[in-house]
Protein backbone atom coordinates (compact mmCIF):
# COMPACT_ATOMS: atom_id res chain seq x y z
CA UNK A 1 0.00 0.00 0.00
CA UNK A 2 2.77 2.77 0.96
CA UNK A 3 4.38 1.41 -2.08
CA UNK A 4 1.43 2.44 -4.25
CA UNK A 5 1.33 5.59 -2.44
CA UNK A 6 4.90 6.55 -3.54
CA UNK A 7 4.27 5.39 -7.07
CA UNK A 8 1.23 7.86 -6.88
CA UNK A 9 3.29 10.95 -5.56
CA UNK A 10 6.13 10.16 -8.01
CA UNK A 11 3.80 10.00 -10.99
CA UNK A 12 1.99 13.11 -9.86
CA UNK A 13 5.24 14.86 -9.87
CA UNK A 14 6.15 13.90 -13.31
CA UNK A 15 2.84 15.07 -14.63
CA UNK A 16 2.79 18.50 -13.32
CA UNK A 17 6.20 18.73 -15.17
CA UNK A 18 4.83 17.53 -17.90
CA UNK A 19 2.23 19.81 -18.15
CA UNK A 20 4.31 22.86 -17.28
CA UNK A 21 6.36 21.76 -20.52
CA UNK A 22 3.50 22.60 -22.88
CA UNK A 23 6.14 21.37 -25.94
CA UNK A 24 5.88 18.16 -24.42
CA UNK A 25 2.31 17.94 -24.05
CA UNK A 26 1.92 19.46 -28.18
CA UNK A 27 4.23 17.54 -29.09
CA UNK A 28 4.16 13.78 -27.30
CA UNK A 29 0.33 13.89 -27.35
CA UNK A 30 -0.94 15.92 -30.04
CA UNK A 31 1.29 16.56 -32.82
CA UNK A 32 3.22 13.08 -33.08
CA UNK A 33 -0.05 10.96 -32.84
CA UNK A 34 -1.49 13.53 -35.19
CA UNK A 35 1.24 13.41 -37.83
CA UNK A 36 1.89 9.32 -37.57
CA UNK A 37 -2.00 8.63 -38.40
CA UNK A 38 -2.26 11.19 -41.34
CA UNK A 39 1.39 9.99 -42.73
CA UNK A 40 0.55 6.97 -42.55
CA UNK A 41 -2.97 6.93 -44.01
CA UNK A 42 -2.26 9.04 -47.27
CA UNK A 43 1.66 7.97 -47.77
CA UNK A 44 1.01 4.23 -47.71
CA UNK A 45 -2.70 4.43 -48.11
CA UNK A 46 -3.05 4.93 -51.82
CA UNK A 47 -0.38 2.04 -51.86
CA UNK A 48 -1.48 -0.58 -50.35
CA UNK A 49 -4.78 -2.66 -50.31
CA UNK A 50 -5.34 -5.18 -47.74
CA UNK A 51 -8.56 -6.90 -49.22
CA UNK A 52 -11.71 -7.05 -47.36
CA UNK A 53 -10.90 -4.05 -45.19
CA UNK A 54 -10.30 -0.09 -46.23
CA UNK A 55 -6.53 0.49 -45.48
CA UNK A 56 -7.69 3.06 -42.60
CA UNK A 57 -9.25 0.39 -40.52
CA UNK A 58 -6.21 -1.92 -40.97
CA UNK A 59 -4.12 1.10 -40.16
CA UNK A 60 -5.29 2.56 -37.39
CA UNK A 61 -5.04 -0.15 -35.04
CA UNK A 62 -1.37 -0.29 -36.67
CA UNK A 63 -0.52 3.12 -35.61
CA UNK A 64 -1.54 2.36 -32.08
CA UNK A 65 0.28 0.03 -31.36
CA UNK A 66 3.56 1.44 -33.16
CA UNK A 67 2.81 4.74 -31.14
CA UNK A 68 2.90 2.74 -28.08
CA UNK A 69 6.00 0.81 -28.52
CA UNK A 70 7.90 4.25 -29.85
CA UNK A 71 6.58 6.09 -26.60
CA UNK A 72 8.68 3.82 -24.40
CA UNK A 73 11.76 5.74 -25.47
CA UNK A 74 10.64 8.74 -23.96
CA UNK A 75 9.98 7.05 -20.59
CA UNK A 76 13.69 5.31 -21.09
CA UNK A 77 15.11 9.10 -22.01
CA UNK A 78 13.64 11.05 -18.73
CA UNK A 79 14.70 7.80 -16.38
CA UNK A 80 17.82 8.03 -17.55
CA UNK A 81 17.92 12.06 -17.09
CA UNK A 82 16.55 11.18 -13.58
CA UNK A 83 19.01 8.62 -12.77
CA UNK A 84 21.92 10.60 -12.50
CA UNK A 85 20.51 14.00 -11.50
CA UNK A 86 21.60 15.15 -8.27
CA UNK A 87 17.96 14.70 -7.08
CA UNK A 88 18.79 10.63 -7.06
CA UNK A 89 20.43 11.56 -3.69
CA UNK A 90 17.68 13.00 -1.79
CA UNK A 91 14.98 10.39 -3.30
CA UNK A 92 17.48 7.28 -1.92
CA UNK A 93 17.65 9.04 1.30
CA UNK A 94 13.69 9.79 1.89
CA UNK A 95 11.46 7.02 3.19
CA UNK A 96 10.12 6.11 0.18
CA UNK A 97 10.26 2.67 -1.85
CA UNK A 98 12.84 3.60 -4.48
CA UNK A 99 11.59 1.58 -7.39
CA UNK A 100 8.72 4.14 -7.14
CA UNK A 101 11.18 6.27 -9.17
CA UNK A 102 10.72 4.41 -11.82
CA UNK A 103 7.35 3.06 -11.52
CA UNK A 104 5.87 6.73 -11.01
CA UNK A 105 7.69 7.62 -14.53
CA UNK A 106 6.10 4.39 -16.06
CA UNK A 107 2.30 5.52 -14.68
CA UNK A 108 2.55 9.14 -16.06
CA UNK A 109 3.77 7.81 -19.08
CA UNK A 110 1.33 5.11 -19.77
CA UNK A 111 -1.25 8.58 -18.92
CA UNK A 112 0.34 10.26 -21.66
CA UNK A 113 -0.35 7.72 -24.03
CA UNK A 114 -3.60 7.01 -23.45
CA UNK A 115 -3.95 10.47 -23.81
CA UNK A 116 -2.31 10.35 -27.39
CA UNK A 117 -4.22 7.00 -27.93
CA UNK A 118 -7.50 8.96 -27.96
CA UNK A 119 -6.23 12.17 -30.31
CA UNK A 120 -5.06 9.14 -32.92
CA UNK A 121 -8.37 7.29 -33.01
CA UNK A 122 -10.32 10.86 -33.25
CA UNK A 123 -8.07 11.90 -35.97
CA UNK A 124 -8.55 8.25 -37.69
CA UNK A 125 -12.57 8.59 -37.25
CA UNK A 126 -12.49 12.22 -39.37
CA UNK A 127 -10.39 10.37 -42.16
CA UNK A 128 -12.93 7.68 -42.16
CA UNK A 129 -11.88 5.14 -39.51
CA UNK A 130 -14.51 3.18 -37.85
CA UNK A 131 -15.19 0.60 -34.98
CA UNK A 132 -16.73 -2.06 -37.05
CA UNK A 133 -17.51 -4.47 -33.39
CA UNK A 134 -19.36 -4.07 -30.05
CA UNK A 135 -18.65 -1.48 -28.15
CA UNK A 136 -16.72 -3.71 -25.60
CA UNK A 137 -14.79 -4.73 -28.33
CA UNK A 138 -13.73 -0.95 -29.10
CA UNK A 139 -13.23 -0.87 -25.46
CA UNK A 140 -10.80 -3.48 -25.30
CA UNK A 141 -9.25 -2.51 -28.56
CA UNK A 142 -7.94 0.74 -27.07
CA UNK A 143 -7.27 -0.89 -23.71
CA UNK A 144 -4.68 -2.80 -25.38
CA UNK A 145 -3.51 0.11 -27.21
CA UNK A 146 -2.67 1.42 -23.89
CA UNK A 147 -1.50 -1.73 -21.76
CA UNK A 148 1.05 -1.23 -25.25
CA UNK A 149 2.14 1.55 -24.01
CA UNK A 150 2.54 0.30 -20.30
CA UNK A 151 4.31 -2.88 -21.52
CA UNK A 152 6.50 -1.35 -23.74
CA UNK A 153 7.19 1.62 -21.32
CA UNK A 154 9.01 -1.37 -18.58
CA UNK A 155 10.92 -2.29 -21.54
CA UNK A 156 12.48 0.67 -22.01
CA UNK A 157 12.92 0.79 -18.03
CA UNK A 158 15.16 -2.15 -18.51
CA UNK A 159 17.18 -0.35 -21.01
CA UNK A 160 17.28 2.67 -19.23
CA UNK A 161 18.86 1.10 -16.18
CA UNK A 162 21.28 -1.06 -18.15
CA UNK A 163 22.61 1.73 -20.70
CA UNK A 164 22.13 4.59 -18.34
CA UNK A 165 22.74 7.16 -20.62
CA UNK A 166 20.02 8.97 -23.06
CA UNK A 167 22.19 9.14 -26.02
CA UNK A 168 22.87 5.05 -25.72
CA UNK A 169 18.87 4.73 -24.56
CA UNK A 170 17.90 6.65 -27.39
CA UNK A 171 20.40 4.68 -30.21
CA UNK A 172 19.61 1.25 -28.68
CA UNK A 173 16.09 1.58 -28.76
CA UNK A 174 15.81 2.28 -32.15
CA UNK A 175 17.84 -0.25 -33.43
CA UNK A 176 16.04 -2.55 -30.96
CA UNK A 177 12.36 -1.01 -32.13
CA UNK A 178 12.24 -0.16 -35.67
CA UNK A 179 12.62 -3.60 -37.07
CA UNK A 180 11.02 -5.36 -34.55
CA UNK A 181 7.97 -2.61 -35.30
CA UNK A 182 7.81 -2.64 -39.06
CA UNK A 183 8.60 -6.09 -39.41
CA UNK A 184 5.12 -6.81 -38.08
CA UNK A 185 2.15 -6.87 -38.74
CA UNK A 186 1.49 -3.09 -37.57
CA UNK A 187 1.09 -1.73 -41.41
CA UNK A 188 1.07 -4.39 -43.80
CA UNK A 189 0.03 -8.09 -43.45
CA UNK A 190 2.48 -10.40 -42.70
CA UNK A 191 0.94 -12.75 -45.70
CA UNK A 192 2.50 -10.13 -48.02
CA UNK A 193 5.80 -10.36 -46.52
CA UNK A 194 8.69 -12.99 -47.80
CA UNK A 195 8.53 -16.38 -46.20
CA UNK A 196 11.88 -16.22 -43.53
CA UNK A 197 10.83 -12.31 -42.41
CA UNK A 198 7.21 -13.96 -42.07
CA UNK A 199 8.39 -16.21 -39.41
CA UNK A 200 9.88 -13.72 -37.70
CA UNK A 201 6.86 -10.98 -38.05
CA UNK A 202 4.87 -13.83 -37.36
CA UNK A 203 6.31 -14.67 -33.90
CA UNK A 204 6.76 -10.84 -32.89
CA UNK A 205 4.96 -10.11 -29.79
CA UNK A 206 4.13 -6.58 -31.68
CA UNK A 207 2.33 -8.32 -34.17
CA UNK A 208 0.33 -10.48 -31.91
CA UNK A 209 -0.75 -7.12 -30.23
CA UNK A 210 -1.13 -5.87 -33.54
CA UNK A 211 -3.47 -8.12 -34.64
CA UNK A 212 -5.56 -8.40 -31.39
CA UNK A 213 -6.03 -4.47 -30.92
CA UNK A 214 -7.04 -4.87 -35.00
CA UNK A 215 -9.49 -7.85 -34.58
CA UNK A 216 -11.51 -5.97 -31.49
CA UNK A 217 -11.75 -2.77 -34.08
CA UNK A 218 -13.08 -4.56 -36.75
CA UNK A 219 -15.29 -6.43 -34.84
CA UNK A 220 -13.61 -10.01 -36.21
CA UNK A 221 -12.45 -11.21 -33.03
CA UNK A 222 -12.68 -15.04 -32.49
CA UNK A 223 -10.84 -14.53 -28.66
CA UNK A 224 -7.58 -15.64 -29.33
CA UNK A 225 -5.75 -13.00 -30.57
CA UNK A 226 -6.78 -10.53 -27.14
CA UNK A 227 -5.43 -13.41 -25.03
CA UNK A 228 -2.57 -14.05 -26.80
CA UNK A 229 -1.43 -10.10 -27.08
CA UNK A 230 -2.44 -9.87 -23.32
CA UNK A 231 0.05 -12.72 -22.43
CA UNK A 232 2.83 -11.08 -24.37
CA UNK A 233 2.40 -7.92 -22.93
CA UNK A 234 2.05 -9.42 -19.32
CA UNK A 235 5.05 -11.64 -19.50
CA UNK A 236 6.86 -8.57 -20.75
CA UNK A 237 5.52 -6.10 -18.48
CA UNK A 238 6.64 -8.70 -15.36
CA UNK A 239 10.69 -9.88 -16.99
CA UNK A 240 11.12 -6.24 -17.87
CA UNK A 241 9.57 -5.28 -14.70
CA UNK A 242 11.25 -7.17 -12.40
CA UNK A 243 15.03 -7.24 -14.12
CA UNK A 244 15.03 -3.64 -13.95
CA UNK A 245 13.72 -3.67 -10.25
CA UNK A 246 16.76 -5.59 -9.38
CA UNK A 247 19.17 -3.66 -11.51
CA UNK A 248 17.62 -0.78 -10.16
CA UNK A 249 18.40 -1.35 -6.60
CA UNK A 250 21.96 -2.33 -7.27
CA UNK A 251 22.32 1.08 -8.45
CA UNK A 252 20.89 2.84 -5.36
CA UNK A 253 23.56 1.79 -2.90
CA UNK B 1 23.08 11.55 26.81
CA UNK B 2 22.04 9.52 23.98
CA UNK B 3 23.82 9.20 20.93
CA UNK B 4 22.33 10.97 17.35
CA UNK B 5 25.37 9.17 15.48
CA UNK B 6 27.54 6.03 16.46
CA UNK B 7 30.39 4.82 14.08
CA UNK B 8 32.44 2.84 14.75
CA UNK B 9 36.03 0.76 12.69
CA UNK B 10 33.80 2.11 9.83
CA UNK B 11 35.72 1.21 6.38
CA UNK B 12 35.46 2.11 3.01
CA UNK B 13 37.36 1.57 -0.29
CA UNK B 14 36.20 2.64 -4.08
CA UNK B 15 38.37 0.35 -6.28
CA UNK B 16 42.07 0.46 -4.40
CA UNK B 17 41.14 4.17 -3.06
CA UNK B 18 41.07 3.96 0.44
CA UNK B 19 37.69 6.31 1.69
CA UNK B 20 37.31 5.86 5.18
CA UNK B 21 39.67 3.80 7.17
CA UNK B 22 38.75 2.78 10.27
CA UNK B 23 36.69 5.88 11.36
CA UNK B 24 35.32 6.14 14.66
CA UNK B 25 32.56 8.76 15.73
CA UNK B 26 30.06 9.44 18.69
CA UNK B 27 28.08 12.35 18.23
CA UNK B 28 25.31 13.15 21.14
CA UNK B 29 21.46 14.29 20.61
CA UNK B 30 20.72 17.96 19.86
CA UNK B 31 23.90 19.58 18.75
CA UNK B 32 26.11 20.48 15.74
CA UNK B 33 29.23 18.60 15.00
CA UNK B 34 31.03 19.38 12.47
CA UNK B 35 33.34 17.27 10.57
CA UNK B 36 36.34 18.38 9.57
CA UNK B 37 38.47 18.08 6.87
CA UNK B 38 40.70 18.47 3.13
CA UNK B 39 39.67 17.46 -0.09
CA UNK B 40 39.44 14.38 -0.26
CA UNK B 41 39.37 13.28 3.39
CA UNK B 42 36.42 10.84 3.60
CA UNK B 43 33.64 13.43 4.26
CA UNK B 44 31.36 13.13 1.86
CA UNK B 45 31.61 9.17 1.67
CA UNK B 46 30.97 9.47 5.51
CA UNK B 47 27.83 11.49 5.05
CA UNK B 48 26.33 8.97 1.86
CA UNK B 49 26.99 5.85 4.22
CA UNK B 50 25.27 7.75 7.10
CA UNK B 51 22.29 8.97 4.84
CA UNK B 52 22.57 5.22 3.52
CA UNK B 53 23.47 6.21 0.11
CA UNK B 54 25.86 3.94 -0.07
CA UNK B 55 27.42 0.74 2.03
CA UNK B 56 30.26 0.52 4.23
CA UNK B 57 32.42 -2.54 3.41
CA UNK B 58 32.97 -3.04 7.51
CA UNK B 59 32.11 -1.41 10.14
CA UNK B 60 28.93 -0.13 11.70
CA UNK B 61 27.05 2.91 11.91
CA UNK B 62 24.34 4.00 13.78
CA UNK B 63 22.29 6.65 13.02
CA UNK B 64 19.15 7.49 15.23
CA UNK B 65 19.98 4.09 17.28
CA UNK B 66 19.54 2.43 13.84
CA UNK B 67 21.61 0.66 11.48
CA UNK B 68 22.42 1.89 8.23
CA UNK B 69 23.01 -1.31 6.77
CA UNK B 70 20.30 -3.35 8.14
CA UNK B 71 17.31 -1.01 9.11
CA UNK B 72 17.98 1.54 6.06
CA UNK B 73 14.41 2.52 6.37
CA UNK B 74 14.33 3.36 9.43
CA UNK B 75 17.41 5.54 9.47
CA UNK B 76 16.01 7.22 5.90
CA UNK B 77 12.91 8.52 7.92
CA UNK B 78 14.93 9.72 10.77
CA UNK B 79 17.14 11.81 8.40
CA UNK B 80 17.68 15.01 6.10
CA UNK B 81 20.21 15.28 3.53
CA UNK B 82 21.79 18.57 1.68
CA UNK B 83 24.73 17.51 -1.09
CA UNK B 84 26.97 19.50 -2.61
CA UNK B 85 25.08 20.09 -5.08
CA UNK B 86 21.40 21.20 -4.94
CA UNK B 87 19.08 18.30 -5.20
CA UNK B 88 15.71 19.72 -5.98
CA UNK B 89 13.64 18.97 -9.17
CA UNK B 90 13.77 21.98 -11.28
CA UNK B 91 10.38 21.65 -13.20
CA UNK B 92 8.90 21.80 -9.83
CA UNK B 93 8.08 25.09 -8.06
CA UNK B 94 10.24 25.39 -4.50
CA UNK B 95 6.48 24.79 -2.81
CA UNK B 96 6.12 21.14 -4.63
CA UNK B 97 9.29 20.44 -3.90
CA UNK B 98 8.88 20.63 -0.54
CA UNK B 99 5.22 19.11 -0.24
CA UNK B 100 6.06 15.76 -2.43
CA UNK B 101 9.19 15.33 0.03
CA UNK B 102 6.85 16.05 3.25
CA UNK B 103 4.17 13.62 1.20
CA UNK B 104 6.87 11.05 0.94
CA UNK B 105 7.54 10.97 5.02
CA UNK B 106 3.92 10.50 5.48
CA UNK B 107 2.68 13.91 6.12
CA UNK B 108 -1.20 14.60 4.98
CA UNK B 109 -1.79 17.18 2.14
CA UNK B 110 -2.39 19.73 4.63
CA UNK B 111 0.42 19.52 7.30
CA UNK B 112 3.54 19.22 4.16
CA UNK B 113 1.98 22.43 2.83
CA UNK B 114 1.50 24.17 6.23
CA UNK B 115 5.41 23.37 6.79
CA UNK B 116 6.27 23.59 3.30
CA UNK B 117 5.48 27.75 3.60
CA UNK B 118 6.67 27.68 7.49
CA UNK B 119 10.19 26.51 5.97
CA UNK B 120 9.91 28.87 2.72
CA UNK B 121 9.64 31.82 4.94
CA UNK B 122 12.76 30.85 6.85
CA UNK B 123 15.21 30.60 4.04
CA UNK B 124 13.01 33.55 2.65
CA UNK B 125 11.80 32.46 -0.76
CA UNK B 126 8.48 33.23 -0.28
CA UNK B 127 8.03 35.42 -2.58
CA UNK B 128 9.44 32.81 -5.49
CA UNK B 129 8.08 29.72 -3.91
CA UNK B 130 5.57 29.17 -7.27
CA UNK B 131 8.30 29.62 -9.99
CA UNK B 132 9.80 26.81 -11.27
CA UNK B 133 13.41 26.20 -9.19
CA UNK B 134 15.40 26.10 -12.52
CA UNK B 135 14.38 29.88 -12.31
CA UNK B 136 16.27 30.72 -9.47
CA UNK B 137 19.60 31.77 -8.80
CA UNK B 138 22.44 29.63 -7.36
CA UNK B 139 21.67 30.96 -3.64
CA UNK B 140 18.03 30.74 -4.02
CA UNK B 141 18.29 26.91 -5.31
CA UNK B 142 20.69 25.91 -2.24
CA UNK B 143 18.02 27.93 0.00
CA UNK B 144 15.38 26.01 -0.97
CA UNK B 145 17.50 22.56 -1.27
CA UNK B 146 18.34 23.43 2.67
CA UNK B 147 14.65 23.84 2.70
CA UNK B 148 14.34 20.23 1.36
CA UNK B 149 16.15 18.64 3.29
CA UNK B 150 14.48 19.13 6.92
CA UNK B 151 11.32 19.14 4.78
CA UNK B 152 10.59 15.67 6.43
CA UNK B 153 11.23 17.02 9.88
CA UNK B 154 14.57 14.85 10.18
CA UNK B 155 16.01 13.76 13.71
CA UNK B 156 19.47 14.04 12.23
CA UNK B 157 19.97 16.50 9.48
CA UNK B 158 23.21 16.35 7.17
CA UNK B 159 24.90 18.95 5.54
CA UNK B 160 27.57 18.46 3.56
CA UNK B 161 29.76 21.34 2.52
CA UNK B 162 26.54 23.39 2.35
CA UNK B 163 28.32 26.76 1.74
CA UNK B 164 30.32 26.15 -0.91
CA UNK B 165 30.19 28.31 -3.52
CA UNK B 166 27.31 30.41 -1.01
CA UNK B 167 26.72 34.10 -1.10
CA UNK B 168 26.83 35.51 2.52
CA UNK B 169 23.46 36.37 2.39
CA UNK B 170 22.56 33.00 1.98
CA UNK B 171 25.20 31.52 4.15
CA UNK B 172 23.53 33.25 7.35
CA UNK B 173 20.24 32.28 6.30
CA UNK B 174 21.53 28.87 6.13
CA UNK B 175 23.65 29.50 9.91
CA UNK B 176 20.31 30.94 10.69
CA UNK B 177 18.36 27.72 9.75
CA UNK B 178 20.82 25.64 11.47
CA UNK B 179 20.48 27.05 14.68
CA UNK B 180 16.67 26.96 14.64
CA UNK B 181 16.77 23.04 13.98
CA UNK B 182 19.42 22.45 16.76
CA UNK B 183 16.93 24.64 19.00
CA UNK B 184 14.29 22.11 17.86
CA UNK B 185 16.14 19.16 18.82
CA UNK B 186 17.64 18.44 15.60
CA UNK B 187 21.31 17.20 15.49
CA UNK B 188 23.21 18.51 12.66
CA UNK B 189 26.13 16.89 10.86
CA UNK B 190 27.93 19.48 9.48
CA UNK B 191 31.09 18.72 6.84
CA UNK B 192 33.07 21.99 5.82
CA UNK B 193 36.47 22.96 4.98
CA UNK B 194 36.00 26.46 6.38
CA UNK B 195 36.75 26.24 9.97
CA UNK B 196 34.92 29.62 10.08
CA UNK B 197 31.97 28.24 9.68
CA UNK B 198 32.12 25.35 11.92
CA UNK B 199 33.63 27.45 14.99
CA UNK B 200 30.70 29.29 14.24
CA UNK B 201 28.12 26.64 14.77
CA UNK B 202 29.88 23.63 15.71
CA UNK B 203 30.05 22.42 19.78
CA UNK B 204 31.87 19.59 18.62
CA UNK B 205 34.45 18.70 15.92
CA UNK B 206 36.59 15.84 14.60
CA UNK B 207 39.28 16.26 11.84
CA UNK B 208 39.32 13.82 9.36
CA UNK B 209 42.17 13.11 6.98
CA UNK B 210 42.98 10.06 5.10
CA UNK B 211 39.44 8.81 5.81
CA UNK B 212 40.61 8.29 9.85
CA UNK B 213 39.73 10.57 12.02
CA UNK B 214 43.03 12.42 13.77
CA UNK B 215 41.50 14.63 16.31
CA UNK B 216 38.12 15.71 18.24
CA UNK B 217 36.91 17.72 20.96
CA UNK B 218 35.17 20.82 21.18
CA UNK B 219 36.38 23.84 19.28
CA UNK B 220 38.60 25.43 22.07
CA UNK B 221 39.93 21.72 23.01
CA UNK B 222 41.25 21.95 19.03
CA UNK B 223 42.90 25.02 19.44
CA UNK B 224 44.40 24.36 22.81
CA UNK B 225 45.60 21.14 21.03
CA UNK B 226 47.72 23.02 18.28
CA UNK B 227 49.59 25.42 20.92
CA UNK B 228 48.58 28.04 23.60
CA UNK B 229 48.14 31.41 23.19
CA UNK B 230 50.39 34.29 21.94
CA UNK B 231 50.71 38.38 21.91
CA UNK B 232 50.84 39.73 18.91
CA UNK B 233 52.23 43.39 18.91
CA UNK B 234 52.18 45.73 16.51
CA UNK B 235 55.20 48.32 16.27
CA UNK B 236 57.44 50.57 14.27
CA UNK B 237 60.10 48.83 11.91
CA UNK B 238 63.20 50.27 13.99
CA UNK B 239 62.00 49.20 16.62
CA UNK B 240 60.70 45.68 16.03
CA UNK B 241 64.37 43.94 17.39
CA UNK B 242 63.83 45.45 20.31
CA UNK B 243 60.96 44.41 20.70
CA UNK B 244 61.79 40.44 19.68
CA UNK B 245 64.69 41.07 22.60
CA UNK B 246 61.81 42.20 25.32
CA UNK B 247 59.95 39.50 24.88
CA UNK B 248 61.97 36.54 24.63
CA UNK B 249 62.56 35.88 28.03
CA UNK B 250 58.88 35.47 28.36
CA UNK B 251 58.27 33.42 25.34
CA UNK B 252 57.57 29.88 25.52
CA UNK B 253 59.28 29.60 22.04
CA UNK B 254 60.35 31.40 19.17
CA UNK B 255 59.40 34.91 18.74
CA UNK B 256 59.42 36.08 15.30
CA UNK B 257 58.61 39.34 12.97
CA UNK B 258 55.47 38.60 10.70
CA UNK B 259 54.86 41.77 8.52
CA UNK B 260 54.43 44.46 10.50
CA UNK B 261 53.82 42.30 14.60
CA UNK B 262 55.70 40.87 17.13
CA UNK B 263 54.55 37.46 17.54
CA UNK B 264 55.24 35.92 20.99
CA UNK B 265 53.98 32.36 22.28
CA UNK B 266 53.22 32.59 25.79
CA UNK B 267 51.73 30.61 28.78
CA UNK B 268 48.28 32.70 29.09
CA UNK B 269 46.55 35.69 29.86
CA UNK B 270 48.45 36.38 32.95
CA UNK B 271 51.64 37.24 30.86
CA UNK B 272 50.01 39.89 29.01
CA UNK B 273 50.93 42.37 31.65
CA UNK B 274 54.45 41.25 31.85
CA UNK B 275 54.66 41.86 28.32
CA UNK B 276 53.39 45.58 28.55
CA UNK B 277 56.32 46.12 31.47
CA UNK B 278 59.28 44.17 29.24
CA UNK B 279 58.12 46.64 26.26
CA UNK B 280 57.73 49.95 28.14
CA UNK B 281 61.16 48.98 30.16
CA UNK B 282 62.82 48.57 26.61
CA UNK B 283 61.70 52.23 25.15
CA UNK B 284 59.20 50.29 22.58
CA UNK B 285 56.16 52.17 21.20
CA UNK B 286 53.57 49.75 21.12
CA UNK B 287 50.51 50.75 18.54
CA UNK B 288 48.77 47.45 19.11
CA UNK B 289 49.00 44.78 21.36
CA UNK B 290 46.77 41.46 21.16
CA UNK B 291 46.36 38.13 23.34
CA UNK B 292 45.03 35.40 20.73
CA UNK B 293 44.27 32.22 20.07
CA UNK B 294 45.49 30.19 17.07
CA UNK B 295 42.41 29.87 14.39
CA UNK B 296 41.02 26.67 13.45
CA UNK B 297 42.34 27.28 10.34
CA UNK B 298 46.20 27.18 12.00
CA UNK B 299 45.33 24.03 13.90
CA UNK B 300 43.53 22.45 10.94
CA UNK B 301 46.77 22.89 9.08
CA UNK B 302 49.18 21.59 12.04
CA UNK B 303 47.11 18.69 12.30
CA UNK B 304 46.92 17.62 8.44
CA UNK B 305 50.34 18.63 8.36
CA UNK B 306 49.93 20.30 4.91
CA UNK B 307 51.61 23.84 3.64
CA UNK B 308 49.34 26.63 4.29
CA UNK B 309 48.00 26.90 0.78
CA UNK B 310 47.10 31.01 -0.39
CA UNK B 311 43.54 30.91 -1.56
CA UNK B 312 40.96 33.12 -2.27
CA UNK B 313 37.86 32.18 0.02
CA UNK B 314 34.93 34.30 -0.73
Amino acid sequence: MTTLFDVYLMAGRNVRKALRTPQFILVEVLIQPVIFVLLFAFVFGGAIHVPGVSYIDFLLPGVLVQTATFGGLNTAIALTEDLRNGLMDRFWSLPMSRFSVVAGRIVADTLFSAAGVGVMVAVGMLIGFRFHGTVPQALGAIALAIATAFAFAWVAALLAVVFKTPEAVQGIGFVALFPMVFASSTFVPVGTMPSWLQVIAGHSPVTAVANAVRALSLGTSAGIEPVAAVVWLAVLSAVSGLASAAIYRGMAR
Amino acid sequence: MSQAIQVEGLRKNFGGTVALDGVELAVEEGIVFGLLGPNGAGKTTMVRILATLIRPDSGRALVSGHNVVEDAPAVRRAIGLTGQYAALDEALTAEENLILIGRLHRQSAREAKTHAWELLATVGLEDAARRPVRTYSGGMRRRADLAASVAGRPKVLFLDEPTTGLDPASRLALWELVRRMVNDGTTVLLTSQYMEEVDRLASRIAVLDHGRVIAGGTPADLKAKAGGHYIAVKVTPESSAAAVAALAPIARGEVRIEVDEVVAPVDGGDSVIDAVRRLEAAGVDIDELALRRPTLDEVFLRLTAREPVLEVVA
